[in-house]
């Protein structure tokens, strides 16, 4: 009896140090099998920050995402959604998974997925009524893709899928934004219109937490990072944290040391260029 | 034609309907969710549950039979999962090492168990005893109907199948949104709450009701035909869901109903002085509308290949095995 009270506990210090965070994991642990795939990951995520996850391939990055969320369980760890549990702020959070993640042959329109984000305000024993459809048209419309309504979500382009799914988290109205690659394999006017509707919605208040694998476009696209690879390297303030240092730290040589010097920001002050 | 119908095939066909439409509806899930397999998987295992329970209690009280395969069912599936996380193996595997051993310990437990008493035979396991529930109170006619006394008469399988192709209309519209979060992005429907793996083992528990309740009418072919062939056939016939499962419905309503009269007298069209299997009859037709559909459907080169005519699509990574193994983490 006395463990998940202890537990309990532990996650309520946790919601009170950081009551605004949005997103706040302590000592997160995750392993596959015997393989640890995240090691006791400390990480506060600011309020209204635009917040990039970056890391190797392997390095847990998603699998950073989908434990703070409760979709991966995690070996050890707390988490706290806006100073509460994950279960009573999950309605606050608009998860985007990976879009190679689901088939996109599924028999659906481009509208019913979009209305999948309304899932929970239909409600249970509920289906989508007139309101609800507009309320999907009109997400899609933000990301540009409204005229694909009724389209079969299989003949859509990569760019469009993932629009789709970005159209799906604004349905659900959340106030933290958490994606997965969402910026991976999709065309230049994809990329320019998902970032266009990510700073609107940084800029009404929201918080964005990406995982992202182009280091070129980071000091352009956020303001903080975090640099993983099985257990963190660094936190913190794009401008401050992205250095090159830090990179060759999270990619461990595998990154061309030309490459890390070309897109880490730090002695030339590249913040200013911002 | 009319009392001769009644008595003799009015039932049969009913029940023949009964079980295709309940067991593709629920198809139409597994099909999408690559579980097809599950389906196979379950009915094969009805038997060493039902054995069991006769093992267990000394008669085949339908009550018994029921239970014991359900029981059975459920293990069957919670066994999977156990071979398929201990083993590391893909689900396809684990489900075929389960069912099959499963069903082979069965086919043994029949043989040692005195069961030469009763009706439980390898043969009525698989293919059922459609064309003996006949409804000798119909005697009358088509008036029968109208009958108490009569109704009271039907063959107890008739109301049970009612029953359960019910409960499964009701599951489907209770958990729809639910399926169908579930189904098409397993992940996504964790982080909003609609609860995928409860879900999920739902679905896979009301697969294990529809194939127990018909394993006895109809045999197990008919039940792996029809959680596969009219789901698939309709995938073929469209790109939306609702519509999907109103194509798997139609076609096995046709696949019962065609079924059974070119059993009854397709060979004596031919010539021949006897009937053949109702139940495998039925399961053939399935597949031949099923070959039909791939040779003709609509949308029989799938929406991908549409997309890719268009422009190439790039990395598409196989994630048919992860969705599987998405929806089987029960």
């Amino acid at each position: 009896m006395s463990a998940p009270t202890l537990i309990a506990d532990h996650g309520r210090t946790l919601g009170q140090s950081h009551p605004d965070s949005p997103l706040a994991i302590s000592g997160l642990t995750v392993s596959y099998g015997e393989k640890p795939v995240l090691f006791s990951i400390d990480f506060v995520v600011p309020k209204g920050a635009m917040v990039a996850i970056v890391g190797p391939n392997g390095a847990g990055k998603s699998t950073l995402i989908k434990a703070a969320l409760g979709i991966v369980p995690r070996v050890a760890g707390e988490v706290t959604v806006f100073g509460a549990p994950y279960e009573k702020a999950r309605h606050r959070i608009a998860y985007v998974p990976q879009r190679a993640s689901v088939d996109w042959d599924f028999p659906a329109t481009v509208r019913d997925v979009v209305l999948m984000g309304l899932y929970r305000e239909i409600g249970f024993l509920r289906f989508a009524g007139r309101r609800h459809r507009e309320k999907a048209l009109a997400c899609l419309e933000r990301v540009g893709m409204a005229a694909f309504a009724d389209r079969q979500i299989g003949q859509l382009s990569g760019g469009q899928q993932q629009r789709v799914f970005l159209a799906r988290a604004l349905a659900q109205e959340a106030d933290l934004y958490v994606m997965d690659e969402p910026f991976a394999g999709v065309d230049a006017a994809t990329e320019r219109a998902i970032i266009a509707v990510l700073k609107e919605l940084n800029g009404a208040g929201k918080t964005i937490v990406c995982v992202h694998h182009d280091l070129a476009t980071v000091p352009d696209y956020f303001d903080h990072v975090l640099l993983v690879n099985v257990r963190k390297i660094a936190d913190g303030p794009v401008a401050a944290t992205f250095t090159s240092h830090n990179l060759q730290a999270t990619y461990g040589g595998r990154l061309a040391a030309a490459h890390v010097e070309e897109v880490a920001v730090g002695r030339e002050a590249a913040g200013e260029g911002r | 034609m009319g009392t001769d119908f009644v008595v003799l095939s009015l039932v049969p066909i009913t029940i023949g309907i009964l079980v295709c439409v309940s067991c593709a509806l629920l198809g139409n899930f597994l099909v999408l969710r690559r579980q097809s397999l599950i389906g196979d998987a379950v009915s094969h295992v009805v038997l060493p549950g039902i054995v069991g329970a006769f093992i267990f209690t000394g008669t085949v009280a339908a009550g018994a039979m029921l239970l014991g395969a359900g029981i059975a069912a459920v293990l069957a599936v919670l066994l999977i999962e156990v071979v398929r996380r201990v083993g590391r193996v893909e689900p396809g595997a684990a489900m075929g090492v389960v069912f099959t051993t499963l069903f082979a310990a069965g086919v043994l437990l029949l043989e040692q168990s005195d069961t030469s008493s009763v009706h439980l035979d390898v043969e009525h396991a698989l293919y059922g005893n459609l064309e003996s529930l006949i409804w000798l109170a119909g005697g009358a006619g088509w008036p029968a109907l109208l009958d108490p006394g009569a109704l009271a008469a039907l063959p107890p399988q008739l109301p049970r199948l009612a029953l359960v192709t019910l409960a499964v209309v009701v599951f489907l519209l209770v958990f729809w949104k639910e399926l169908v979060i579930g189904t098409f992005d397993a992940t996504f429907a964790e982080s909003v709450g609609a609860r995928p793996g409860p879900v999920g083992f739902a679905l896979i528990v009301m697969v294990a009701v529809a194939a127990v309740a018909a394993f006895d009418a109809v045999g197990s072919i008919i039940v792996i035909a029809m959680f596969i062939c009219p789901p698939a056939a309709a995938r073929l016939m469209t790109d939306r869901l609702v519509p999907q499962l109103g194509w798997s419905v139609a076609f096995a309503v046709v696949s019962a109903i065609a079924g059974y009269v070119l059993a009854g007298y397709g060979p004596l069209w031919l010539g021949a002085a006897y009937s053949v299997s109702a139940a495998g009859m039925i399961a053939t037709v399935a597949g031949l509308i099923l070959a039909l559909a791939c040779l003709a459907g609509p949308r029989r080169f799938g929406t991908r290949t549409a997309a890719r005519r268009r422009r190439p699509s790039p990395g598409r990574a196989s994630h048919h095995q992860s969705s599987i193994s998405n929806s089987l983490q029960v």
